[in-house]
């Protein structure tokens, strides 16, 4: 015991001598958390809107009027001409063009029915897919309160004898569809992603750094020296990981004080269930770098390694993009990676208060893995330099 | 002359002598169009949906059956009260929750209004915004079918999308991986090359040898120019070839750009290097000073449009973000150096100065 606590001090001296890794540690995590978060957001604000109106009446202006009421579209330009609309989908100044053709006021007033089109910059699909959604959502509105308004009065002998005026008919299907959002109600995407940045940064720590440290005892040649030594495999292997762990558990603490400060995401769950899946995540991540280590000769290799490890890691992980929208064989790799279980353990009681019985799936998937790749990690590690 | 073609030779040889190094390079860019083309999806497809029925009739039994129908939602349950809905949702069992007042049935043919309540996990917000507008887009279209057709208003969008019409999301990502493949191998080895021989002593030997220092620059700059062009190029082909990610601008415009592209990443390269004295730090401060901006804040995945307006003009430092509107341009809306000339311009004022900038310093921390 005593061994480890010794090369986890020497581990602590080494890392803390280097400067640039002291900033890295204790500033950067920070800096990233700051600037992801405010950068990592898929939120669709207010979309440039091009507007072609070839029929100029009440009925297609009001229509203008709700799409920038709403908030999400903004007139970026106006013009008779479809060529003009179609120069500003080419140049970027507009994500939408709404194309409104002649004679609409009058359709709607003759059949009921009247087409508008709507051109889409569809380069981000996603996005393009949002903005359609909620074009299509104001749109639908519009009609149903036009058609509230616009009815042409009923004037006539009703029943009680007297003038009915747009009375409500029977057979008329009305319901009234009231929706929320749960566990986001100010749709932050802040609140989304910074649990998963958090991941990110602890991530990196655990493995990068400790895949790094081992690679740089073996390039200056230290590492041989202490397979010389009578410690263990496992002494080793622990006063290794255990510095690193430390570290990411502290790093974990500093984010989270930050979120909440920074960005004032929520913590509906408890810090318990928090903290005790970062300590097995943790134990995970480090076996995986611990890994990688031994895959390489030098710091440059273990850094290309484990950035490219870590790259696939964070694209199959459900961090970006929902892991609901990836294909069946895809989803069931997803299950393979860690980070995808962390995620969701973090977004879960951070954003929806979940408990240990609620993320106990992904909990045990977490364990199952770290006891895995750390008996891999031992068993691939051996006290000579081949 | 021949001092210099020596060099550049030395300098092929030790970058190709890293199998492993080369090999992750190459293959990182291979790994991430296979992902973004395969795997990374946005769409919102197979929506777990629960079902909140107390008293189940004639009317929601027809709604849930539309549901169904549509094959966009999967009805995972069907509770009689709300009181699962909780743990539903935070286990991810579901997604959205469509709740249906009781006697809903009896309320509508009285001629009352019933209410539905839909509520979606908006953990994800985009996502949770287009579940909550199909599910409002079924439940008007059962709506419309009902009414008397005399009495409602439809106005209804006839939708074209530009430039994708197919909304893969790789047209999307490849544009952006080039420009990141090319920031990875240009700036990041170049930066790691450069500091390497500083680290291990070799600079001082070059220093002493005939070469002269813009040679020397040059020699150690011109393999990873020519390894981040080969590579970039690689990608694009793969991606087209796999994906059939669309070119519909001019190829030399697009070769030509992504060149000015490169240079601008050696400059980047050459820069840090002049500022770090070990490879580690070099590395880290390429990652973090190049890498990440270039991933996050060039519109490569994040819209740049998403982003708060505070954060914007710091992203017109990254010259990826330029890049990346460039190759989009070029690759998915077919436009020409008309439309892009602006882009262009910014790409060639960073590259010159970037260029002067490095090789004054490295002038100056040679002696």
């Amino acid at each position: 015991m005593r061994t480890i606590l010794f090369l986890m001090r020497k581990e602590y001296l080494q890392l803390f001598r280097d400067r640039q890794i002291r900033a890295q540690i204790l500033v950067l995590p920070l800096v990233q958390l700051l600037l992801i978060s405010n950068a990592a957001t898929f939120q669709v604000r207010r979309t440039p809107m091009f507007v072609v109106d070839e029929d100029r009446s009440t009925t297609s202006a009001r229509l203008v009027e709700h799409m920038t009421a709403s908030g999400y579209f903004r007139v970026a330009g106006a013009s008779p001409s479809e060529a003009r609309a179609d120069d500003a989908l080419l140049r970027g100044a507009a994500t939408i063009v709404l194309h409104v053709p002649a004679d609409f006021e009058k359709e709607l007033m003759r059949t009921r029915a009247a087409p508008v089109q709507l051109v889409l910059n569809a380069e981000n699909g996603s996005t393009a897919g949002v903005v359609q959604s909620y074009a299509a959502e104001i749109i639908q509105r519009f009609a149903a309160e036009a058609g509230a308004e616009l009815r042409p009065t009923i004037r006539g002998i009703g029943p009680a004898g007297t003038a009915a005026i747009a009375a409500p008919v029977p057979g008329m299907a009305r319901i009234e569809t009231r929706t929320r959002g749960w566990y986001n109600p100010d749709l932050r995407y802040s609140d989304y992603m910074v649990p998963g940045i958090l991941v990110v940064l602890v991530t990196m720590s655990g493995t990068l750094l400790a895949a790094m440290s081992i690679a740089r005892e073996k390039e200056i040649g230290t590492l041989e020296q202490l397979n010389v030594t009578p410690i263990t495999r496992t002494q080793f292997i622990a006063g290794k990981l255990a510095p690193f762990w430390v570290l990411g558990m502290g790093q974990l603490t500093v984010g989270l004080v930050a979120a909440k400060i920074a960005f004032g995401i929520p913590m509906r769950g408890s810090l318990l269930v928090v903290f005790a899946s970062a300590g097995v995540y943790m134990v995970a991540a480090l076996g995986v770098g611990l890994f990688l280590s031994t895959l390489a000769d030098t710091q440059q290799q273990a850094q290309f390694v484990s950035f490219f490890v870590l790259m696939l890691y964070l694209l199959m992980s459900g961090l970006f993009t929902p892991i609901d929208s990836m294909p069946r064989w895809a989803q069931i790799v997803a299950q393979f990676n860690p980070v995808t279980h962390f995620i969701r353990i973090m977004r879960a009681v951070m954003m929806k208060g979940a408990g240990f019985t609620e993320i106990a799936t992904p909990l045990a998937a977490l364990a199952a893995y770290a006891v895995v790749m750390l008996a891999i990690a031992v068993m691939r590690y051996h006290k000579t330099t081949a | 002359m021949s001092v210099f073609l020596a060099f550049l030779r030395k300098e092929f040889a030790h970058i190709l002598r890293d199998r492993r190094t080369l090999l992750i390079v190459l293959a990182l860019p291979l790994m991430q169009v296979l992902l973004f083309g395969y795997a990374i999806r946005n769409e919102v497809t197979d929506v777990r949906l629960v079902v909140v029925d107390s008293h189940p009739d004639a009317v929601t039994l027809d709604i849930r059956n539309r549901l169904g129908g549509t094959g966009l939602f999967h009805i995972v349950a069907v509770e009689p009260t709300e009181a699962r809905l909780d743990r539903l949702f935070r286990t991810g069992k579901a997604q959205v929750a469509v709740i249906f007042q009781p006697g809903f049935g009896d309320l509508l043919s009285r001629g009352q209004v019933p209410q539905v309540q839909v509520i979606t996990d908006a953990a994800e917000p985009n996502t949770g915004s287009r579940m909550q507008a199909y599910v409002t887009q079924v439940i008007q279209a059962w709506q419309m079918e009902r009414q008397d057709a005399a009495r409602a208003f439809r106005i209804h969008p006839a939708v074209q999308m530009r430039f994708n019409p197919t909304l893969k999301s790789v047209n999307l990502f490849v544009p952006g991986l080039i420009a990141l493949v090319l920031t990875l191998i240009s700036a990041l080895m170049t930066a790691v090359s450069l500091t390497r021989e500083k680290e291990t002593g070799t600079m001082e030997i070059l220093l002493v040898s005939p070469l002269r220092p813009w040679q020397i620059i040059s020699g150690k700059v011109l393999p990873y120019l020519v390894l981040g062009w080969a590579s970039a190029i690689s990608t694009l082909v793969a991606a087209r070839v796999v994906f059939r990610v669309p070119m519909r601008g001019s190829v030399p415009l697009f070769l030509a750009e992504s060149l000015l592209y490169v240079l601008v990443s050696l400059g980047l390269g050459v820069l840090i290097s002049s500022r770090t004295t070990s490879q580690r730090a070099a590395t880290m401060g390429a990652l973090v000073g190049l890498m990440m901006p270039t991933q996050l804040l060039s519109g490569f995945v994040f819209p740049l449009e998403s982003m708060p307006a505070w954060l914007r003009p710091a992203t017109n430092l990254v010259p990826a973000r330029w890049f990346v509107v460039i190759a989009r341009g070029i690759m998915l809306k077919g436009v020409g150096i008309t439309y892009l000339w602006r882009e262009t311009l910014v790409l060639a004022l960073m590259a010159a100065v970037l260029l002067v900038l490095a090789i004054r310093t490295f002038r100056v921390r040679l002696e």
